[in-house]
């Protein structure tokens, strides 16, 4: 059974009887078919407008969760969303990414989502709607594992929320795969660096992607980049013992030891590309 | 159908959009795939489907003027919108017609298969860009897989749309060879009307779903097979290995024959067909196959060819001793006084893995029985072929079966194997009901042909002058489950494992062993390719360790025509390897300066290098007949009716065999009617495989051409000095300035319905290989050299090809174009089998783990043709279609070592693979 409510109200109304599954973007959906058929209830959510699009908020931006990649890349946004838009366009291809919406990527929770690491990177939240109201909590917390996040069956990603605290940063992303369109990536790498007005580290959040369960943060690696000079050369600093929480696999991608160390590459890279001259 | 249910929601029953400036409305389930509204529900077949998951692009269309792939938008989610499918594309705007008029005089359109979405994607580029970039162009197509092209045409068609001319005039009689005609079925495949296998579906057709082992190797029994057909309404027949009527074993090669249509109580690979289920198509789609009554017992499987070959391994077929299906041998000269003789030997170990076809187009087709025959209408590269193992699976004399070949959306060798074949035309005959079939991408991957994988042993030698004494070359494939093409490998790589060149001491052992995998085949160059990673990577060795400059070695060594190859052939003629090499000479020189000059500068992680290497491959069957028989007559409008059996795969043989026809025979190519290769309407022109087309087929085409002008001639009672004007409904002969007209209107139409019908027959001479594998394999050899440029990334491992300078000797470019097609398309491949491309049975079957170069991966191919004619061949035409793969991916390999000094032994040279090698020749000189 088809259905298309009109309104947030509505799909969570929908959702809240149980077995509904949503339909976005179909970018995921349709492929985890294979070759079965939808069956059940699917409730298709594109026609919800009040989740789209992305708003500047006092304190914070807010990117609706049916926000396709396509509007990320063609939307206005501060420097610190750099990374999120180099990300956007290694989505796929340009019809994942004129389809592909954000909440998509992050409810998918691959360990490869392209969006996840630059989100992470800039502290991003998610707030889910269900009949009960909203809630709020960290990305970090809500993607909960390989494919699996908190989001409970009756309960839709209505936005992402980042905070504006650190929008005029520096921000990069580097994406690691075997071919240059429609790849998964091997690692991946998003960085978001806060000069102060000495030229110095303020803040640094470095995150990254497919080398573990779920995209991860270096907190060590970022209380050890706090203070030095926010320059060319910053990636010295950056040691193989700062990605040990990483815990990456073997697969037909690349072997675990190759993400390991690719990954150090691609940390330095990020956070040099942040300080570089741009 | 969706069940009703009354909810405070849109429901989506009836969907009403509009589609090319037309409204419609749909009754669908909001579910289904846009992709398969359009092409099922509305009949806009052109939009293609290949792969459902958004990794090909292939069905991209555009959803209010955005590129989407159709098979991810719910019908629903088409409500209200407008869609544009390449059906539209031409009342859209004037561009359309320029960008597709650009298409067609680049040659950016092989197969066809990706074109529609290729075009799809340009338009809505170019209406937002009039004139984009190189970068901006990738960055549109890069969603759209194209396995034919490489890209580049495509990329340049776009590019020069808005500056497109009018396509020029079709060439004048006498003047088709040698122009570059643009293809003759091109049209078509632009409008997005060409039939491929999944394009028809007859009325009333029911479909099956084909159950296949999960695992690479099982025992199974099934549950109560008549309780399960009356469970599940829709459901008619169950087909299992009982009901295959005729003998059930087949297989390309009729002497290896092994393959059953369903395993019998134990399937020897994953994929492996062990029952088909036959009904309503929509009834069996909702179908779970997890409820099929089928019980499976995993045994071990063997699946390495290690594993295989042990002494205590189970037998996979009880007559192949050891596994191994075959071996191959040749012998020259005395091998190991040479190499103890020899100043330098160097020796090496090389692997690849498997490999997929991954054609845009997955396998499809239906039959329908009519009386006592069965006609089968399918993508092919093998129609007699087919007919053959499809009358003998069903017990019935080939002429009571009929096989309609389809356009064919890129073969490259697996669709010379059956598919869906013996399904739809075992269920047709049993229900006397049309049965259609398409596999799913997955279904394809799991269960049609690979690329063999290859270990290779060699050792070479040469004198400190740098001449080639020796090389002794031993490879085991592993062939998979069932024979496909495995003899066919195993006997061409020893002929070929020389490399072009001049080996007085040789000896190369060969043997395809058997394993719990999919079966592997035909793949572009039938192991040659393989050979090659691992000889040219060792010649450079052999080079370096003497000091002569790699490409000089290699002119050094090349063959020549009064040379004897390894099997003690002498060619005579047409051996242009050293023109190859030497046409190179100029951008290797430069190439490596720059090179040199970018490394010294470099202080960042980039390093670059150049590599080349050669490569020669007999055209046809190696040692065994394989004749085309063309048929022409002429019409009593005065046109000509060409029966021209060569399946065109995208390669261009409905163009070439037209252009050799009209020249031989002296008309215009425009008055040409085209048959098909339908086995009830044309001859056998053999599978296209092999590179034989142009050369075996075109020659029984200049043949036939040549009869049928030497008969008009002979009517007119002129000598062969004159010339035939074929008219609107008239034939002229002019011989010494008089004009004399052949009386079309009054003929008798013969047989075959024409005034006159022409046959010709053309098989190469070749010679049979004696137990030392010495004879004369093959009547002609094409011959090549590709120079690669590359980058490495060395904290990475990543590389990039810059550029690719390929050299090919084809004995007369009939069509420049189509060749250049031809070898941007095997650049492609090749570089995909360097870099990215492994197929790991069991995991990632699909287009998103199996990676193939994509629009932003494929370098500038500048294409040099050379034309040192081999008189037998037609105009002195030779083979081109593997040729062109064969010595990329070791001249980007060779390219690597350059760079940054390491050697790739086992390809394909991952970002993974490289960096190791990187760190273990930091470490310490470990090799990668």
């Amino acid at each position: 059974l088809y259905l298309k409510p009109k309104t947030l109200a509505e799909a969570v109304s929908l959702l809240a009887s149980p077995g509904g599954q949503i339909l976005a973007g179909g970018t995921d959906f349709y492929p985890a078919l294979g070759e079965r058929l939808p069956h059940g209830r699917v409730v298709d959510i594109t026609a919800l407008g009040e989740i789209r699009g992305i708003s500047v908020e006092s304190e914070q931006i807010r990117i609706g969760g049916l926000t396709t990649w396509s509007e990320v890349i063609h939307t206005s946004l501060p420097r610190c969303f750099d990374a999120l838009k180099a990300a956007a366009r290694e989505v796929g291809s340009v019809q994942i990414q004129n389809r592909g919406t954000v909440a998509g990527n992050l409810c998918n929770a691959s360990p490869a989502a392209d969006g996840v690491p630059p989100l992470l990177a800039l502290d991003a939240e998610v707030e889910l709607a269900s009949a009960a109201g909203r809630r709020r909590m960290p990305l970090a917390q809500f993607i909960a594992g390989n494919r699996q996040t908190l989001r409970r069956r009756d309960q839709i990603l209505a936005a992402v929320l980042i905070p504006r605290r650190m929008e005029d940063a520096a921000s990069a992303f580097v994406k690691l795969g075997a071919r240059r369109y429609l790849v998964i990536s091997i690692a991946m790498v998003a960085a978001v660096v806060q000069a102060d007005e000495t030229g110095r580290v303020a803040e640094v959040h470095v995150a990254v992607g497919s080398c573990s369960a779920k995209a991860q943060r270096l907190d060590e690696l970022e209380k050890d980049l706090a203070g030095l000079p926010a320059k060319a050369g910053i990636g010295r600093a950056v040691r193989a013992e700062h990605l040990n929480t990483l815990s990456p696999i073997d697969d037909v991608r690349a072997t675990a030891d190759y993400r390991r160390d690719a990954s150090l590459t691609l940390v330095r890279r990020a956070l040099e590309s942040c300080v570089g001259s741009r | 159908m969706a069940i009703t249910e009354k909810l405070p929601a849109v429901r989506a029953d009836l969907i009403v959009f509009s589609v090319n400036g037309r409204p419609v409305d749909v009754a669908a389930p909001g579910t289904r795939r846009l992709s398969r509204v359009l092409r099922d529900d509305l009949g806009l077949i052109g939009t293609k489907v290949g792969c459902d998951a958004g990794d090909c692009g292939a069905c991209t269309v555009l959803l209010n003027s955005e590129p989407v792939c159709a098979c991810l938008v719910a019908a629903g989610q088409a409500a209200g919108c407008e869609i544009t499918t390449v059906e539209g594309l031409t009342g859209r705007s004037p561009l359309h017609g320029r960008l597709q008029q650009s298409f067609l005089s680049h040659g950016a359109a092989q197969c066809g298969a990706c074109t529609p979405g290729m075009l799809v994607a340009a338009t809505a580029l170019l209406e937002k860009i009039s004139s984009p970039s190189e970068s901006e162009v990738m960055d549109a197509i890069g969603g759209v897989l194209c396995r034919c092209t490489g890209y580049r045409k495509i990329i340049t068609a776009i590019m020069e749309a808005g500056a497109s001319a009018a396509l020029k005039a079709s060439p004048a009689a006498g003047e088709a060879v040698g122009a570059r005609v643009v293809r003759l079925d091109g049209k078509k495949k632009i409008e997005g009307t060409e039939i491929f296998g999944a394009d028809e579906n007859p009325a009333g057709a029911l479909g099956v779903r084909v159950v296949r082992c999960p695992h690479h190797r099982a025992r199974f029994q099934f549950g109560d097979l008549d309780q399960f057909i009356a469970a599940h309404a829709g459901v008619m027949l169950v087909l299992t290995a009982k009901d295959v009527p005729g003998i059930d074993c087949y297989g390309v090669i009729p002497r290896f024959a092994d393959q059953p249509v369903f395993a019998h109580h134990e399937a020897r690979f994953r994929g492996e067909a062990v029952a088909a289920l036959v009904g309503e198509a929509d009834a069996l789609e909702t179908l779970d196959l997890a409820e099929f009554p089928v019980r499976w017992e995993e045994l071990p499987p063997l699946r390495t060819i290690d594993e295989a070959l042990a002494a205590d391994a189970p037998r996979m077929h009880p007559h192949r001793e050891g596994n191994v299906l075959v071996r191959g041998r040749v012998v020259c000269g005395d091998l190991e006084k040479a190499l103890a003789e020899a100043d330098v030997v160097v020796e090496g170990e090389y692997e690849t893995g498997f490999v997929e076809h991954a054609y845009i187009e997955p396998e499809a087709g239906f039959a329908r029985r009519v009386g006592d025959h069965i006609e089968i209408q399918a993508c092919t590269q093998a129609p007699y072929m087919d007919r053959d193992d499809v009358a003998k699976i069903l017990g019935i004399p080939p002429e009571k079966v009929r096989i309609i070949p389809t356009a064919v959306g890129g073969g490259f060798g697996a669709k010379l194997d059956l598919s869906v074949q013996p399904f739809v035309a075992l269920a047709a005959w049993k229900l006397g009901r049309p049965v259609r079939m398409v596999y799913s991408r997955t279904e394809s991957i799991v269960s049609t042909t690979k690329r063999h994988p290859a270990r290779m042993r060699l050792r070479a030698g040469a004198t400190r002058n740098g001449k080639l004494t020796a090389l002794d070359f031993a490879a085991d494939f592993n062939t998979g489950a069932y024979s496909s093409w495995g003899p066919t490998v195993a006997g061409r790589v020893p002929v070929h494992a020389s490399g072009p060149y001049q080996v007085p001491n040789y000896r190369a052992v060969t043997r395809a062993v058997h394993t719990n995998i999919v079966p592997a085949g035909a793949f572009r160059g039938f192991g040659v390719p393989q050979a090659a990673i691992a000889q040219e990577q060792l010649y450079d060795e052999l080079a370096d360790r003497v000091g002569v400059d790699r490409l000089e070695f290699r002119i050094l060594n090349a063959l020549q025509d009064d040379t004897p190859t390894v099997t003690g052939q002498v060619l005579g003629e047409g051996v242009g390897i050293s023109a190859c090499f030497e046409a190179l000479r100029l951008r290797w020189q430069t190439a490596r300066a720059e090179a040199a000059a970018f490394n010294a500068r470099a202080v960042g992680p980039l390093r670059r290098g150049v590599g080349v290497a050669g490569m020669w491959y007999g055209c046809g069957n190696t040692s065994l007949p394989n004749p085309s028989t063309i048929r022409i007559g002429l019409k009593r409008d005065g046109r000509i009716a060409l029966h021209q059996g060569a399946v065109d795969i995208g390669q261009g043989s409905n163009t070439i065999v037209t252009q050799i026809c009209a020249d031989a025979l002296g008309a215009p190519v425009a008055q040409f009617d085209l048959v098909s290769g339908d086995t009830a309407l044309s001859p056998d022109c053999g599978k296209t495989s092999a590179s034989r087309q142009t050369f075996v087929t075109g020659k029984a085409a200049y043949m036939a051409g040549s009869k049928l002008r030497g008969e008009i001639l002979k009517l007119a009672e002129a000598c062969d000095c004159a010339t035939i004007e074929f008219g609107d409904g008239s034939v002229t002969v002019i011989e010494d300035g008089k004009r004399k007209l052949i009386a079309v209107r009054e003929m008798p139409l013969d047989a075959h319905g024409y005034l006159i019908t022409c046959e010709a027959t053309f098989d190469p001479p070749t010679s049979p290989l004696d137990e030392h594998g010495q004879g004369s394999p093959y009547a002609v050899f094409g011959f090549g050299a590709h120079l690669a440029e590359i980058e490495v990334d060395v904290e990475l491992g990543t590389v990039r090809v810059l550029k690719v300078t390929a050299a090919h000797d084809v004995g007369r470019a009939i069509n420049p174009t189509l060749i250049e097609g031809q070898i941007e398309g095997g650049v492609a491949q090749g570089l995909g089998m360097a870099l990215m491309e492994e197929f790991f049975p069991g995991k990632g079957e699909n287009l998103h783990d199996y990676l193939i170069p994509t629009a932003g991966d494929v370098p500038p191919v500048e294409s040099i043709l050379i034309e040192d004619a081999s008189s037998i061949g037609p105009f002195g035409a030779k083979g081109i279609g593997e040729q062109a793969v064969i010595p990329t991916a070791p001249a980007i390999l060779n390219a690597i070592h350059d760079a940054i000094g390491v050697r790739i032994h086992r390809v394909p040279a991952t970002p993974d693979r490289v960096r190791a090698a990187i760190l273990a020749k930091a470490k310490g000189g470990a090799r990668g």
